[in-house]
């Protein structure tokens, strides 16, 4: 049986790629500003693209799951979606959200906070939104915990535990946390660990969902193995986050406890898709060839971010690679490499089954993949030498600005494999993007 | 923390400062680190000063009042005096 075309699904969808598009997009014009100083600078500072930068790109990971899960648990389930008109007043609001962030952002228009950098009373809107996503989730799907496929769980945790999460990281808003910076910060920390790990369940469910539909080999998700591995990531979700706060005078307790158990979360995906390749070799190596594909370059870059993960969560290690670019080739792998490849597997398999034009594996997409992949390790690799490069110059006490001028040629290097990650991302997106468009603009029955 | 340093974490959030700068590892890399700004010994509250009154090569002018620029480096100060982990750990 085929997945069905969702409409609401179809127009997250719709949203997510653009919202990524445009995110490339700052994201590009942002390097640019690490190598010609001033450029933009009063048209259209760092100040306001990196949060536009931030936001579009989270907001694609959101939508995109979002908008995977509504046409997965018709499917799933074996009935319709509980209440379409919910799904659209989703949309709707998600819609809403996007343009009064970006707007708010082109005019200056801050709440200030890392991640959430629009104004607090934007949250409501989100969390609303998030609501209505949550209630047609369970009603829905109507999940048997004692039966369901590890999938569903991960998924209704992900979801359960971005409300919590969200709503944690407004409690700067109460004066006990925003008048003490120790508190302000750690709690800071914790709810944007937190929610990266949310979002992660959606993602790595979906993950795990693609894998049973392309291997047909439903005992995988059913495993106990499965299971352990997922419980594993859950209490990451929840206890990883103190290895971000090894420089803030916080408990010490919590921080050695992150630190085991930080060491752990990559790797359970890794073995999940490990258990996957295995079986698909087995089974059935011609279905949803290109997803199988983009989960293998998932895979590779899952191993390049769990050295670097370990690495740096080491606490004497971590005390030089912090506030370094090191950090941040770890964010934009995990990100491009890890979460947008899932996502795109998981987009893929549903563009292939909602159309007759059957598999969407051609040759030049598969360049176009190389060449994605290939600019993103030259640009993980310059993220990398320059937060190398930084730690050397701090050790030799040199001023900040001595320190930029060093990090020169790495900021080229950058810039140019960042704007050839766009155009690679592009490519790759395009196809699908057009299948969902091409969705979008046919009238017929949907679930 | 005072009213004063409540007003310059305040006046930090609206402007977005942590999109170039970071505190105890929030922020951006744009611009200089500013946990340890006002006790670093290369930098400290003039140099704080002199780039909140006129921007720099990156950083644009946010043309902000004396009290604006008062009660921001009342809060870089109240942060820098809560940065024990950090000194110890980073700056050592």
């Amino acid at each position: 049986m085929n997945i069905r075309k969702s409409v609401p699904g179809t127009w997250l969808i719709i949203v997510a790629i653009s919202s990524l598009g445009l995110g490339l997009l700052f994201g590009a014009l942002g390097g640019l500003q690490y190598v010609f100083s001033g450029f933009l600078k009063e048209q259209l500072s760092f100040q306001k693209i990196r949060p536009l930068h931030v936001y579009l790109v989270i907001n694609w990971i959101f939508c995109a799951a979002a908008g995977a899960i509504y046409y997965y648990i018709p499917y799933l389930s074996g009935r319709a979606l509980y209440s379409v008109l919910l799904a659209n007043l989703h949309v709707l609001l998600q819609v809403i959200i996007l343009l009064l962030v970006v707007s708010g952002f082109f005019m200056g228009i801050f709440g200030g906070r890392e991640y959430l950098e629009f104004p607090p009373l934007i949250i409501i809107l989100v969390i609303t939104a998030w609501i209505l996503f949550i209630i047609n989730f369970f009603a829905t799907i109507r999940p048997s915990f004692k039966k369901v496929p590890v999938y569903i769980w991960s998924w209704s945790t992900g979801l359960i535990f971005f409300l919590i999460t969200i709503t944690e990281a407004q409690l700067w808003l109460l004066p006990y946390f925003n008048n003490n910076i120790v508190r302000d910060i750690t709690v800071q920390w914790k709810a944007m660990g937190s929610m990266v790990g949310s979002w992660n369940l959606l993602i790595y469910g979906s993950a795990m969902f693609v894998m049973e539909k392309i291997t047909g080999d439903v005992t995988i998700n059913r495993s106990n193995k499965a299971f352990f591995f997922y419980f594993l990531g859950l209490t990451n979700l929840m206890f990883n986050w103190g290895h971000h706060t090894y420089i803030v005078p916080s408990s010490e307790l919590v921080k050695t406890i992150s630190y085991g158990i930080s060491m752990t979360e990559l790797l359970i995906l890794a073995n999940i898709i490990y258990s996957f390749r295995k079986t698909y070799f087995k089974t059935n190596p011609h279905v949803h060839f290109l997803s199988f594909r983009i989960l293998t370059y998932a895979e590779v870059w899952i191993l390049i971010n769990l050295v670097l993960s370990i690495t740096i969560s080491v606490p004497a290690i971590n005390l030089y690679t912090h506030g370094t670019h090191i950090t941040v080739a770890h964010a934009m792998g995990t990100t491009i490499g890890i979460n947008t490849f899932l996502i795109l597997a998981s987009l893929v398999l549903i563009a292939e089954e909602i159309t007759t034009e059957g598999q969407l594996y051609t040759p030049f997409f598969n360049r176009s993949f190389i060449f994605l992949n290939v600019s993103l390790l030259i640009f993980w690799l310059s993220l990398v030498g320059m937060g190398l490069c930084k730690i050397f110059a701090v050790q030799q006490k040199n001023s900040f600005y001595e320190i930029m001028d060093k990090l020169q040629p790495y900021f080229k290097v950058f810039s140019a494999s960042g704007i050839l990650v766009v155009i690679a991302l592009l490519l790759v997106l395009f196809p699908v993007f057009k299948i969902f468009i091409k969705q979008a603009s046919f009238k017929r029955k949907s679930v | 923390m005072t009213q004063q340093q409540q007003y310059g974490k305040s006046l930090y959030q609206e402007y977005n400062c942590q999109s170039c700068h970071q505190l105890f590892g929030l922020g951006g890399f744009l611009g200089p680190e500013l946990t340890t700004v006002i006790s670093d010994a290369n930098r400290g509250p003039q140099y704080a000063r002199i780039l909140l009154e006129n921007g720099a090569t990156r950083m644009p002018n946010f043309h902000f009042t004396q009290k604006e620029v008062n009660a921001i480096i009342a809060y870089l100060t109240y942060v820098d005096a809560n940065a024990c982990t950090y000194k110890k750990n980073v700056t050592k």
